[in-house]
């Protein structure tokens, strides 16, 4: 049966930049254990002829014509930022490094 | 601090080098990979954007039809397999350069596979393997306020732009190279090179590297001589000329040997490659932050390229610009040496094109490589900008085919043709070039020169016939060399029978 640890769940957090404490550690790893065997329930259910899918309707191949269509105004789009200058989006200092 | 190298040779004494490559393409598609905004260079910040590329609730991303078919083509030139089906995934990572918190991309489903590209290096050539070719987005581009300009460290906040955010991109990867050994700079180099040859041959993007359309990272790792393991790497990231490519790889070898020798280890880091002094630094250590936990892309159905499609695709093709060459010195009989020159100074196409012009494959080399390549030289220009076309050198072989001209005159139709006299035909005319061949005017001259030179007439006639050379030349100089050097050799042999 699928259970995630504990740290599991810290590592999870850090990567989601969720702020945990101890407190929550040990009452939500417990709870995410519940809930992933709850969903692994369903695999037990489904035979060898039934393939894991991410994608319930069946369609393949949607694709668009390479054709420009209207973007929007840089005002439209910073119209939703905390801060912007030089008409580009502001954002905190980045501590990582470019992907 | 600079970092303690090895000299280059005691590097191989020691270790063999395994090199990776990854290639970012940018395509030259009209639109963004999951948006219809314009997908150009260089507008004004933020004006490409949309609710779908800035990530907005509710936006839904549908897949560029075009980028894929570029994708299919890459795949197909680099003998990829193209996936019968296969899904989009998304890459989460918080960084800002992606306004989603995710780059749409490919984990374990490329969209092609296994393929493999050859790349020559001084006449030798290495099989470069190729693990995948996959599609995704470009990010947005960081500007880093305070601190040191433009550099991370230090910065208090960044402006982001978004234009760039959803270009799409297809990036190649490499299997590791191995057994270079010397050569593993230039090898790196040579595949990049190439690869770029073949994307411009495809037409799939403008793979200008100093404008960041081409951007290659490369992977480094050394393992002590003959042990047939891998070392552990670093992945130098956006080494962006051929020239520092193979300079990134020969600094990497030197500078993980030294670390190595003295007993140390490599971590796996990115670096960062420096242009101006040519070495590279430390980026970022790998790390938990590493961990993008992919998974399937729900907003986008998955691709099945239909095989009937990916046949047509194939059949959009360019020829391989390896495999021309290899036709071409095959079609023309050109020694190695002879090709490699004819490669080195760019006039594979204008020979091509004098040979489909009519002229024989020599002749073409002759005149492009000995006698316009030198003018060109004279006159410091390239010499395909000489003003000389296939189609004239062509025109000016057949006139020496057909014996109205030889080879010297030849040359002075070259001096009619970059003077703009007009056609080759119409330059033999006005400069009274014509070779003569008419026996009256030749049998005066050569039995001139027979008189002039009895010592080699009595050799002629003895049945010294070699000795007919010198009066050969003695005919031609009296017909300021338009005198038709075969007819002449007949008419001393007759005469002197
Ligand atoms: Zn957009």
């Amino acid at each position: 049966m699928p259970e995630i640890t504990r740290d599991e769940v810290a590592h999870l957090a850090t990567l989601a930049r969720i702020d945990l404490d101890d407190a929550e550690l040990d009452h939500l790893a417990p709870q995410l254990s519940v809930i992933l065997e709850s969903v692994a329930s369903i695999s037990g259910v489904a035979g060898d002829d039934v393939p894991p899918t991410s994608h319930p309707v069946p369609l393949t191949n949607v694709f668009r014509e390479d054709v420009v269509r209207p973007s929007l105004t840089p005002e439209q789009a910073l119209s939703g930022a905390p801060a912007s200058e030089q008409q580009r989006f502001a954002v905190p200092r980045i501590l990582g490094d470019e992907q | 601090m600079s970092d303690t190298l090895v000299a280059f040779d005691d590097v191989l004494a020691s270790y063999d080098p395994a090199l990776g490559l990854e290639v970012h393409v940018e395509l030259n598609t009209a639109t963004k990979m999951f948006c219809g905004c314009p997908a150009v260079f260089g507008g004004e910040p933020n004006t490409q954007v949309c609710p779908t590329c800035l990530g907005l609730p509710g936006a839904m991303p549908v897949v560029n039809g075009k980028a894929v078919e570029s994708a299919i083509r890459i795949g197909l030139a680099l003998n990829c397999e193209i996936a019968e089906w296969c899904r989009f995934a998304r890459k989460n990572y918080f960084y800002p350069d992606m306004p989603k918190n995710f780059q749409t991309s490919q984990y374990d489903e490329p969209i092609c596979f296994e393929g493999w590209m050859d790349v020559d290096v001084d006449g030798e050539t290495f099989r470069v393997e190729i693990e995948r070719a996959h599609m995704e987005e470009d990010t947005g581009k960081s500007l880093h306020v305070g601190g040191a300009t433009g550099r991370i460290h230090g910065a208090d906040y960044s402006l982001v732009d978004y234009n760039r955010a959803g270009i799409p991109l297809i990036e190649i990867v490499t299997k590791p190279i191995r057994g270079a050994g010397a050569k593993a700079p230039a090898v790196a180099r040579a595949y990049v090179s190439q690869l770029r040859d073949l994307i411009v041959a495809l037409g799939v993007s403008e793979a200008r590297m100093d404008q960041g359309n081409l951007r290659a990272d490369v992977n480094l790792s050394l393992a002590p001589k003959d042990s047939g393991t891998l070392g552990t790497r670093t992945e130098t990231k956006n080494v962006n000329s051929f020239r520092s490519v193979e300079r990134a790889v020969r600094y990497e070898m030197q500078r993980h040997a030294a670390i190595l020798d003295s007993g140390g280890a490599i971590f796996q880091e990115t670096r960062h490659w420096h242009e101006d002094t040519g070495v590279t630094t430390s980026g970022r250590p790998k790390s938990d932050a590493d961990d993008y936990r992919y998974f399937p892309e729900p907003d986008l159905v998955p691709v099945a390229p239909s095989r009937e499609w990916v046949e047509e695709l194939r059949g959009t093709l360019p020829e391989n610009p390896v495999e021309r060459r290899a036709r071409l010195q095959a079609e023309w009989g050109y020694t190695d040496l002879e090709m490699r020159d004819v490669v080195a100074s760019g006039l594979l196409g204008p020979i091509e094109e004098t040979v489909a012009a009519g002229a024989s494959a020599q002749a073409a080399r002759k005149w492009w490589i000995a006698e316009l390549t030198r003018r060109a030289n004279d006159a410091g220009v390239d010499v395909v900008d000489l003003g000389v076309s296939p189609a004239q050198v062509a025109a000016v072989q057949a006139l020496v085919d057909a014996g109205t001209i030889n080879d010297k005159l030849a040359r002075q139709v070259f001096d009619g043709l970059l003077a703009g006299e007009g056609t080759p035909e119409e330059i033999v005319a006005a400069r009274g070039l014509a070779v003569v061949s008419d026996d009256g005017a030749l049998g005066a001259a050569v039995d001139a020169a027979i008189a002039a030179n009895p010592d080699v007439a009595d050799k002629i006639r003895d049945g010294k016939v070699a000795a007919a050379g010198a009066l050969i030349g003695a005919v031609m100089k009296e017909m300021r060399g338009q005198a038709d050097a075969a007819r002449v050799r007949e008419l001393i042999l007759e005469k002197l029978a």
